[in-house]
């Protein structure tokens, strides 16, 4: 999953303090992994170099400064073109494909294009995978089968998630 | 509207609604000799109603379909039929096969029904029963073979009159992975060798990996991927 995508498509609905993003990020997306503030500052800190985010404010209290970031048109571009870019399939891509769906609707894009361009990039695969097996021995046969029944199992994850998109948008964009 | 270029079958801004449904809300599809196109979507998305206009069977509300040039709209019932019988063939999930009659005199319908004589239509009809690998059941009736053994006899039926395209409605629905692979790849290639077209609507992914492309048809509204990758 790409952290920095994640980061700067939470900044879409306003700028935060690193700390706010932290705990968005870990509420909507780090059940089981939450992140390490040290991932966090490192992450802003090259988005900010690379211009995707700048620093809309710094507090300054009795503890340790706050920066507050915003992120820039240049950022916003560069979530839009990761979510309309397909992941290559592979084995435990839920995660990142879970995160680009809910992205897409928290930033008000339409998650049903994140799936349509993913369902064609599977196919895409499978697709070869089949000629392969057409042409193919029996060993070839087993082999495709094999990698053919676990995009299978993407793609039933993703019909199943393209039928409850709008349940998925009341919870995390109500 | 004009086809777009090399076109066989094509629609554009195709529009129905049974009652206050609106199962088809501008739907666009064009397809080439010889290609495979896998319609998908999800159930109730209007996959099954853009085919049965595609065919023909159904006339939509608006909208234009062009097969060879000709507007289907502009045919009277008898034109549309005699294209459906000739230049169309078909296959269902269910049913399709007549109790009554042996498996080759149901391949050989078809022909029968386009005026062939008895003998010269079987002897095609077996022919067309040898390459789905189904010869040995042409005297049996469909009440005797296996669901994937009836769907061989249906894909061989669908394509014995050399139809130019061919409908196949969630051909393998009801077949194990194994037979229903084998279905689809008799199915598609007895269509590359004779370059004929075939709309395939399906559900299942691993049916649609036997496509050259697929459109997903949702909430009545079709979208090519290949033109939108």
């Amino acid at each position: 999953m790409s952290i920095g995508h994640t980061l700067l498509g939470l900044l879409e609905s306003g700028p935060r303090h690193g700390y706010d993003l932290k705990r968005a990020f870990d509420e909507k997306f780090g059940h089981d992994r939450p992140l390490h503030y040290g991932q966090v500052y490192s992450t802003m800190s090259r988005l900010l170099k690379n211009g995707l985010v700048v620093v809309d404010g710094v507090e300054t209290g009795g503890g340790p400064e706050r920066k507050r970031y915003a992120i820039t048109d240049a950022g916003i571009t560069d979530v839009q073109r990761w979510l309309a870019t397909p992941e290559k399939p592979e084995p435990y891509l839920q995660s990142t494909l879970y995160t680009k769906v809910v992205l897409a609707l928290l930033t008000h894009r339409d998650a049903a294009d994140v799936l349509d361009a993913q369902r064609s990039e599977h196919l895409r695969s499978m697709r070869m995978l089949t000629d392969r097996k057409r042409k193919g021995d029996l060993a070839d046969q087993l082999i495709c089968d094999h990698a053919l029944f676990h995009l299978e199992a993407d793609l039933r994850w993703l019909e199943l998630t393209a039928a409850r998109l709008d349940k998925l948008r009341e919870t995390v964009a109500p | 509207m004009t086809a777009p270029e090399g076109s066989l079958l094509s629609a554009e801004g195709l529009c129905k609604a049974y009652g206050s449904t609106m199962a088809l809300d501008g739907a666009s599809f064009s397809i080439h000799p010889g290609e495979v196109v896998a319609v998908m979507g999800p159930s109730g998305s209007g996959k099954s109603t853009l085919l049965h206009c595609l065919a023909g069977i159904v006339p939509p509300d608006s909208g234009t379909i062009l097969y060879q040039g000709r507007e289907l709209s502009a045919m009277n019932d008898a034109q549309r039929s005699a294209l459906r019988r000739s230049e169309f063939g078909f296959v269902f999930q269910f049913g399709q096969l007549v109790p009554e009659l042996t498996c080759v005199e149901n391949v050989a319908l078809p022909l029968r029904l386009n005026g062939a004589r008895r003998k010269e239509a079987e002897r095609t009809a077996l022919t067309w029963m040898e390459r789905l690998e189904v010869d040995d059941l042409a005297k049996k009736r469909p009440g005797e073979v296996s669901g994937g053994q009836g769907q061989r006899v249906a894909v061989a039926r669908s394509l014995v009159t050399g139809p130019r395209v061919v409908f196949a409605d969630e051909p393998t629905g009801a077949l194990d992975s194994l037979n229903g692979e084998r279905v689809m790849e008799l199915l598609t290639d007895a269509a590359r060798t004779t370059n004929a077209a075939v709309v395939l609507v399906t559900h299942e992914a691993r049916v649609a990996a036997y496509s050259d492309r697929e459109i997903v048809v949702r909430d009545g509204k079709s979208r090519d991927m290949e033109r939108a990758v």
